[in-house]
C-alpha cells in the first residue's frame, strides 16, 4: 500500500503493468501466427494496421522506457525485430533513429542545465561515431541468422547488466587523470535535491575511449543505441556523477547514432513506413512516461522493462538459431 | 536555489541551435510523412505494396524494388516515400549543424584541441553522410 506522502502511486504501477503485459500478450499471441502469413495474403488495403501497431507499441514502450531509465532503442529492436513482419535491417535502421530522436528532443535541455557536458561528451562521441559506422557496416554485411543470435545473446547481457549494475550518485574521484586534465574535462552541477552545486573531474579517460569505441560498434551493429552501456560507463568506470552522466549519455548517443544512420539511410535500410511511426509513438509515449515519473513506482516499471528484455532476448536468440521462428 | 555557475558558452551556443535544428526536423518529418501517408504525394512503391517488400533485407528491397543507394531519394521529392526521408536526413544533420556553429567560438577562446576534435567529428559525420563508406 502507497504511503500517503511518497510521492508514488504503486497501484497506478500495477494497473499499468497489468495492462501493458495483457496487451502485449494478446499482441504476441496474434503477431506471430499473422507475421507469419501476413506477407502472402496480407489484404492490400490493411497495410495500414502494421504501422499503426507499431505507433501503438512504440507509445507503450516510450512510457515505460523513461521510468525505467533507458533509452527507447534497446526495447525497440527486440521487440519490434521479433514480433513483426519487418526484415531486421529495417528494424535496426528505425532503432537508430528512435534513439537519436529521442537524444535530440532531450539534448538542449540537459545541455542547458548542465546535466550534459559537451566537452566530456565531444572526445567519447567520436570515438564511439566512427565504431559505430564500422558497427552499422558490419551488421548489413552479415547473415540474417548470425545478427538476429549475436543481438538475442547482447540482449540477455544487457538484462543481466541491467539487473546486477551498481551506480554511485557521486563517485569519488581523488585526481584527475592527465587526459582529462588536458582536455578540461570537469564541471559543477546544481543538485536539485540538495540545492547544492557539486563540483567533479573524471580519471581513466583513455579506458573510457576505449570502452565507447567497442559500446560504439554494438550500437551501430544492432541498432540498440547506447544508453545502457554510456552510463555504466561514465558512472563506474570514469567517475561522472551519475546524473551527468545520463545527460552527457544522450549528447554522445545523438552524434554516435547519427553517424550509424547515415550509413543505414545511404543503404537502403530505413523506411519512412516503419522509421516515422515509431519516432512520434516513442516521443509522445517518453513525454507521458516523464510526466509518470513522479507518481509510477520506479521499481516496478524497471523490474517489468527487465522480463520484457529478458522475454524479447530469449525470443531473439530463438528465432536466430531457427528453433522458434 | 539556483547554481551561480553556467556551463561555458559554447556549451549554450550548440543548445540553442541544437533546439532549433531538432525542431526544424520534427516539423519536416512529421508533414512529409502525413502527405506521404496521405497520398497526396505519389509513391515510388505504392503504400499497398510494402507488406510484400518489408520482410525482405535491405539489399534485397533495394534489388526488388530498383531503388538507387545514396542520395538519389534527394531528386525524387515529388515522391510522397522520397519526401518523407528529409526530415530523417534534416534529423541526423543536427549533429553536424551543431558542432559547425561551435567550432568558431573554440577558435575564438583559441582552444586548438576541441577545435581539432569537432573538426574531425564533423569529418566522419559528413564523409558517413556522403555514402563513402557504401561504395567502399
Amino acid at each position: 500500500m502507497a504511503k500517503p506522502n511518497s510521492g508514488h502511486h504503486p497501484n497506478l504501477s500495477y494497473v499499468l503493468l497489468l495492462f501493458w503485459l495483457v496487451s502485449f500478450a494478446l499482441f504476441c499471441s496474434a503477431a506471430p501466427a499473422e507475421a507469419a502469413s501476413a506477407i502472402p495474403v496480407v489484404d492490400p488495403d490493411a497495410w495500414w494496421i502494421w504501422p499503426l501497431a507499431l505507433f501503438v507499441v512504440c507509445f507503450f514502450l516510450g512510457i515505460i522506457a523513461v521510468p525505467a531509465g533507458v533509452g527507447g532503442g534497446v526495447l525497440f529492436v527486440p521487440i519490434v525485430g521479433g514480433f513483426f513482419p519487418f526484415h531486421l535491417d529495417f528494424v535496426r535502421g528505425a532503432g537508430l533513429l528512435v534513439a537519436m530522436a529521442s537524444a535530440l528532443a532531450a539534448g538542449p535541455s540537459l545541455l542547458k542545465n548542465g546535466m550534459a557536458n559537451l566537452r566530456l561528451a565531444m572526445p567519447l562521441a567520436l570515438a564511439a561515431s566512427i565504431s559505430s559506422i564500422a558497427g552499422a557496416k558490419l551488421g548489413l554485411a552479415l547473415p540474417d541468422n548470425i545478427v538476429q543470435t549475436s543481438l538475442g545473446v547482447t540482449i540477455l547481457g544487457i538484462t543481466v547488466l541491467m539487473v546486477s549494475a551498481r551506480k554511485s550518485e557521486f563517485p569519488h574521484v581523488p585526481q584527475p587523470d592527465s587526459w582529462s586534465a588536458a582536455l578540461g574535462i570537469h564541471g559543477i552541477f546544481h543538485d536539485g535535491i540538495s540545492g547544492k552545486d557539486i563540483s567533479w573531474q573524471v580519471h581513466r579517460t583513455p579506458a573510457g575511449l576505449v570502452l565507447f569505441l567497442v559500446i560504439g560498434f554494438l550500437g551501430g551493429l544492432f541498432g540498440v543505441g547506447a544508453g545502457w552501456a554510456n552510463v555504466p560507463g561514465l558512472n563506474l568506470l570514469m567517475g561522472v556523477p551519475l546524473k551527468v552522466a545520463a545527460g552527457t549519455s544522450s549528447m554522445i548517443l545523438s552524434m554516435a547514432s547519427s553517424s550509424a544512420t547515415w550509413y543505414y539511410l545511404d543503404n537502403g535500410a530505413i523506411l519512412p513506413i516503419i522509421a516515422v511511426p515509431s519516432v512520434i509513438g516513442m516521443m509522445i509515449g517518453a513525454r507521458i512516461g516523464a510526466h509518470l515519473l513522479t507518481i509510477l513506482k520506479a521499481s516496478v516499471i524497471r523490474n517489468m522493462v527487465i522480463a520484457i528484455l529478458l522475454f524479447a532476448g530469449v525470443r531473439t536468440l530463438l528465432k536466430g538459431l531457427g528453433i522458434w521462428t | 536555489m539556483e547554481s551561480r555557475h553556467k556551463p561555458h558558452p559554447e556549451q549554450l551556443h550548440y543548445a540553442t541551435v541544437l533546439h532549433w535544428s531538432t525542431l526544424a526536423g520534427f516539423i519536416v518529418l512529421i508533414a512529409t510523412f502525413v502527405v506521404y501517408m496521405f497520398g497526396w504525394l505519389p509513391a515510388n512503391i505504392p503504400l499497398q505494396q510494402l507488406p510484400q517488400l518489408w520482410g525482405l533485407s535491405a539489399s534485397e528491397f533495394l534489388r526488388a524494388t530498383g531503388t538507387q543507394t545514396g542520395w538519389s531519394w534527394l531528386f525524387m521529392m515529388g515522391k510522397g516515400d522520397s519526401a518523407s526521408l528529409l526530415g530523417i536526413a534534416m534529423l541526423s544533420g543536427c549533429s553536424i549543424a551543431c558542432i559547425l556553429a561551435v567550432m568558431p567560438d573554440y577558435a575564438k577562446s583559441r582552444n586548438f584541441t576541441y577545435l581539432m576534435i569537432c573538426t574531425l567529428e564533423v569529418a566522419v559525420l559528413v564523409v558517413s553522410a556522403s555514402g563513402f563508406f557504401t561504395a567502399h
